[in-house]
């Protein structure tokens, strides 16, 4: 396999990668093939958390993850003179994947940056996933793609939201970067509602409010009344 | 007993149904992609379907401790509408998934060139992906559409040990028997088959290749008719192991013929704990259903 393939499965066995490498070259030589191959990558390559601590795979990619961006890596080497093709197929799998399917293709974007056109589809599946209410797809579409192309407005909304279903912000990518005195006040906001309810703020949401202690002046109730609390994640 | 009913339509049943499911001991179920009563009218209506099948309602089985398989593909009755042919354009993209474990229902509703051209595209379909066939055979003129249907499967290549003829009764079963495909049948409160009538077909028969569902939907029908079989049959002096032959091993013989069965935890990649959610949504309203093994 190739140096990208290989950067982009760390986490893939000896058994695993032979399997992968099959898929590669099915796709190599028929790049249509994806749409087929990408679903079965679960039970042909590897399946499973990364991370023990992480099952779900919120905040590292899982081992289906890596080598579905590895299909994707290679059908758009195969696809390199005909972009439009691989953005379409980008879309496709998006809107017929099943949720792992879903979060595989959250998770290749940033490897796909080189493709032309594919900014309108990543940031379509982007918006797809930040509509739902699905902890894992939340985590995959805050990752570094969105950090990169996501208006602010946009981005803010997505950091909120992971805060209110409880994926944790190690999920967000370039989170102190992108951090504003804007998403302050709104989590800020938020944790005003938390307090007034009396519930407790997650213990995440100081790391925003932190990072802009101007923003959060007269807002908020002193951090030290709720910041003890242990984060939980909101039923509704 | 264990049971896995091969063919119930959990879509059109409640989280009760599979809550008495589990507590009179089935385990796994396949649900066929069929009709849905209401006529779709566009293939955006089949793909949320499939998609339904494949995500809201395994999630949902799961939390009540039953495995969801499907079946997918363009069903007999509405392969006649040219507003829902396309269908077969994307089904090469769920047939690929994991828990899909045959193309199916596939078959003759009312007979006509269309059913035919598009049941033998599906088998030629099944093939490619390396799937078995769950058949439907007709409620009307049934021996006739049951005698084209083994025609076309005998001319489609496929294995016979991968096909499952379903909805037989005594005038049907025999054919099937000699074409060497899976005998399924559907046991009804009130039509098609009864359980007792379905024993005496057993003890005829032998129970070589036999298939019993409720074939439960959105009609007068019964998710526990499976269980009352399986009662029939010790009634009538049927060992323990004859019944979980019946009712769990020859449907999982059939249908891991896919090599696609979610039966080990390792494998399903279900989240099945108390705080599970599908798309954010739990069925549980914070509660486990009693009698949930943990």
């Amino acid at each position: 396999m190739s140096a990208t393939l290989e950067r982009v499965t760390p986490h893939l066995d000896g058994q695993a990668r032979a399997a992968l490498s099959t898929l590669v070259d099915e796709v190599t030589a028929n790049p249509g093939a994806i749409s087929t191959l990408f679903p079965a990558v679960g039970r042909r390559v590897a399946r499973g958390p990364s991370d023990a601590d992480d099952p779900d795979g919120l905040r590292t990619p899982r081992l289906e993850d890596e080598a579905r961006t590895a299909l994707l890596v290679a059908a758009a080497e195969a696809w390199h003179t005909e972009p439009h093709r691989l953005v379409d197929e980008v879309s496709q799998l998006y809107r017929y994947g099943d949720t792992d399917e879903k979060r595989a293709v959250l998770r290749a974007l940033p490897e796909l940056e080189a493709v032309p056109g594919i900014t309108d589809a990543g940031l379509s599946a982007v918006a797809d996933a930040l509509r739902t209410n699905d902890l894992r797809l939340i985590a995959a579409a805050m990752g570094r793609y969105a950090a990169a192309h996501l208006d602010d407005p946009s981005w803010r909304q997505g950091v909120l939201k992971c805060l209110f279903v409880g994926v944790p912000l190690d999920a967000v990518a370039d989170l102190d970067r992108r951090s504003d005195a804007e998403l302050a006040r709104m989590v800020a906001d938020y944790g005003n509602e938390r307090v007034a309810a009396g519930r407790s703020v997650p213990s995440d949401a100081w790391r925003i409010l932190n990072h802009d202690p101007d923003a959060v002046a007269g807002r908020l109730p002193a951090p030290a009344a709720a910041s003890t609390a242990p984060a939980q994640s909101e039923e509704d | 007993m264990r049971v896995f009913d091969p063919h119930i339509h959990m879509t059109s049943r409640t989280t009760d149904d599979y809550a008495r499911m589990y507590a009179a001991g089935v385990r796994a179920l396949t649900e066929p992609a069929f009709w849905l009563g209401q006529p779709r009218t566009s293939v955006g209506s089949f793909c949320d379907y499939f998609d339904g099948l494949l995500g809201w309602e395994r999630f949902r089985a799961a939390q009540y401790g039953i495995r969801h398989h499907c079946t997918i593909a363009l069903n007999p009755k509405e392969a006649n509408d040219p507003r829902c042919v396309e269908v077969l354009d994307v089904l090469p993209r769920y047939l690929a998934k994991d828990g899909v474990v045959a193309v199916g229902e596939v078959g003759f509703d009312s007979m006509t060139d269309d059913e035919e051209k598009v049941f033998v595209r599906q088998l030629d379909l099944a093939g490619e992906h390396d799937l078995p066939v769950l058949v439907h055979t007709p409620h009307r003129d049934k021996a006739a559409g049951t005698r084209r249907t083994l025609e076309l499967v005998a001319a489609s290549g496929l294995p016979p040990e991968r096909v499952l003829v379903d909805h037989l009764n005594e005038t049907t079963v025999g054919m099937v028997a000699d074409s060497g495909c899976w005998m399924g049948f559907s046991i009804y409160p009130d039509t098609k088959m009864d359980e007792h009538r379905m024993v005496r077909i057993l003890a005829d028969r032998g129970l070589d290749r036999m298939i019993v569902n409720s074939a439960a939907d959105w009609g007068h029908s019964d998710p526990l008719k499976t269980i009352a079989t399986g009662r029939a049959m010790l009634g009538h002096g049927f060992t323990d192991d004859d019944v979980d032959r019946v009712l769990w091993q020859n449907p999982v013989a059939f249908y891991g013929q896919s090599g696609r069965l979610l039966l080990d935890d390792e494998g399903a990649g279900i989240e099945t704990g108390p705080s599970a959610t599908f798309e954010g949504n739990s069925v549980l309203r914070g509660q486990r259903p009693s009698g949930q093994e943990e």
